[in-house]
């Protein structure tokens, strides 16, 4: 166990080496910082020591370590609009965003989880087809048309919610008035994650239903329902927490491009405008930023498969 | 009954089983004639897509089926060519996608060891990236455009198959048949090409088809962004673009609810067929 854990991470840390270094070559790609600098004003003498202060006279590698020794101390770099340093830009908007993926997380999987299980036993049935057809739906609607469709019928057509932003100009918030702002992007981002996590747990719950621990709890003559709950739920623990695994990377994607449609204030926002103003300082501190996080969560993914299914353990551990 | 079953060929199978999908069939229907309405888009088009033809933004009538944009062209015409444009991207992302993918799988799967280490750790940094942020920043780099669409999303969307094909061929290489060829002396490119690379057409075909829709919804999101295909080339994304002002999204509605329409079709089509293939190509079905 332990062995199988320390193997793990041992794993995660040339990926993170390697995330950093692409992270840093993108950053090189997008254009040295001097350019910024170069013009009829500017003298020669001027750029070169400016070269020399930023340490771009040095060979890449170098410049790749003083890099990364500077985000190990926090330290992100600044961005090249606002001058502020893209650490705290991060933090101020990281909020909403985290506000908004937790919610969506949970909401999706409210709706995935029982979804699934229903369409499982209930396989072949009518309501396993709805729920199968619904899920193929989830996953093959863009979610800036969805979120159109939202604001038109919730905002334009009913007035019951607001279009954008995170709270009320003008007024104080509160909750309920941050949760009457929240309603459509999770109701966007929580429905096309659950679109294909519905398929994912059917299909896990599937084949849970046709072990022969569930067969023998049959055959024992314990009823249906506690067979399903008592026996088949507690396995369907793995398949839930892949799907965990699986949507905190989309959760950031999507965030990116729901954020921009609804005017939520959080880190898709701020990177979209980022992107639009080619503030590479802070789009590759975002990246950074969000690789490690799906890094991280992977691990954790693995780390609490290990936890719940014993024979991932006996097999590598 | 068994001489049915003998006298009918694996295709013939495939196609039995895929037709028992009923909406995958239906699916298959509808995708083959948006495909040809769009392949004869210069023959049925009733505009030039990019031709100011009438007033700005006029409700759909007689003259303008599905009305016209805000600077005046023909919406059904745009429409028409951007199916072209979103397929073609769907489809040139997916081919170049599975290439990589298809090839650094084989690879880490086939040789273990170093190369299968560093593919995957490879595989892994590439997806540690959200996806869609990966894609954008590279369009800002690159400079949106068709072509340079096309090559991000394929150069960033392998890992998956990469992976899929690795777990296959490590399966493979344990087979009776593969080992047979090994120590029969067949050269290498043989085996991978000839002998392994056929058994795992299946999984990747299967797999392909959701990259397929993937990529289409990718290229609509970014194009919706500013950051895809560039005006005047119309794709579906792009076409949605102007549905983020409010009076578009209010009341002119013939300027985005077709085009998004059209997209959930093509793009559930094609999940349809997907999860169809899937069944009809599992050798343990019936």
């Amino acid at each position: 166990m332990g062995k199988y854990i320390w193997k793990r991470i041992l794993i995660a840390i040339p990926v993170l080496i390697g995330i950093t270094i692409i992270d840093y070559v993108i950053m090189c790609l997008a254009g040295s910082p001097l350019e910024m600098l170069q013009g009829p004003r500017v003298s020669e003498a001027a750029v070169e020591a400016k070269k020399i202060a930023l340490g771009l006279d040095q060979p890449i590698y170098v410049q790749y370590f003083v890099w990364l020794g500077q985000i190990l101390h926090g330290n992100l770099g600044y961005s090249i609009k606002s001058y502020q340093p893209v650490s705290s830009m991060i933090l101020s908007h990281l909020g909403p965003t985290l506000l908004l993926m937790g919610v969506s997380l949970l909401v999706s999987l409210l709706l995935a989880v029982p979804a699934g299980i229903y369409s499982a036993i209930h396989q072949y049935s009518k309501g396993d087809y709805a729920v199968v057809t619904a899920s193929f739906l989830g996953s093959s609607v863009p979610g800036f048309f969805l979120s159109m469709l939202l604001v038109y019928l919730f905002t334009v057509k009913l007035g019951w919610l607001p279009s954008s932003g995170m709270t009320t100009l003008g007024t104080a918030g509160g909750v309920a008035d941050v949760a009457k702002h929240m309603v459509m992007p999770v109701l966007v981002l929580a429905f096309s994650m659950a679109g294909s996590n519905i398929r994912y747990i059917r299909s896990a719950m599937l084949e849970i239903l046709q072990q022969d621990y569930l067969r023998t709890a049959k055959a024992k003559g314990i009823g249906h329902f506690r067979v399903i709950n008592k026996h088949a739920l507690r396995n369907a623990l793995v398949p839930i927490i892949t799907v965990i695994g699986i949507e905190i990377p989309m959760l950031f994607g999507g965030a990116v491009i729901i954020e921009q449609v609804f005017s939520w204030p959080g880190l898709g926002l701020m990177t979209m405008s980022a992107i639009s103003n080619r503030d590479y300082p802070v789009i590759m501190g975002v990246c950074l930023l969000s690789a490690v996080v799906v890094l991280v969560a992977n691990l954790v993914t693995d780390i609490l498969y290990a936890l719940v299914d014993p024979t991932i353990q006996l097999e590598k551990g | 009954m068994r001489k049915d079953i003998h006298s009918e060929s694996y295709l013939q199978t495939v196609w039995r089983r895929f037709c028992r999908h009923r909406l995958a069939a239906v699916s298959l229907g509808i995708l083959m004639l948006i495909v040809a309405a769009a392949l004869l888009a210069p023959v049925i088009a009733p505009y030039d897509p990019n031709a100011i033809v009438g007033p700005f933004a006029s409700a759909p009538s007689r003259e303008f089926w599905l009305g016209t944009d805000l600077i005046g062209r023909d919406v059904l015409s745009r429409l028409l060519y951007a199916i072209r444009i979103s397929l073609l991207v769907g489809v040139m992302a997916t081919l170049i996608s599975s290439v990589i993918g298809v090839v650094l799988g084989l690879i880490a799967g086939y040789f273990g060891g170093v190369a299968d280490m560093i593919i995957m750790r490879v595989t892994d940094m590439v997806m540690s990236f959200p996806y869609i942020l990966l894609v954008l920043v590279a369009a800002a780099i690159f400079k949106p455009g068709l072509w340079n669409i096309i090559l991000i999303l394929g150069f960033v969307d392998w890992p998956g198959i990469a992976r899929l094909v690795r777990g296959n061929v490590l399966n493979l290489r344990e087979t009776n048949f593969v080992k047979g060829n090994i120590v029969a002396g067949m050269p290498l490119r043989h085996i991978l090409f000839s002998e392994i690379l056929p058994n795992t057409v299946a999984p990747i075909l299967v797999y392909g088809t959701s990259v397929l829709a993937l990529s289409i919804l990718d290229e609509a999101a970014l194009s919706f962004l500013g950051q895809g295909v560039q005006p005047p080339t119309a794709s579906l994304g792009n076409m949605l673009n102007g549905a983020q002002s409010l009076t578009v999204l209010t009341s002119q509605p013939w300027l985005w609810i077709p085009t998004g329409t059209l997209i959930v079709v093509i793009v559930m089509a094609i999940n349809f067929i997907g999860d169809a293939l899937r069944d009809a190509l599992d050798p343990n079905g019936v």
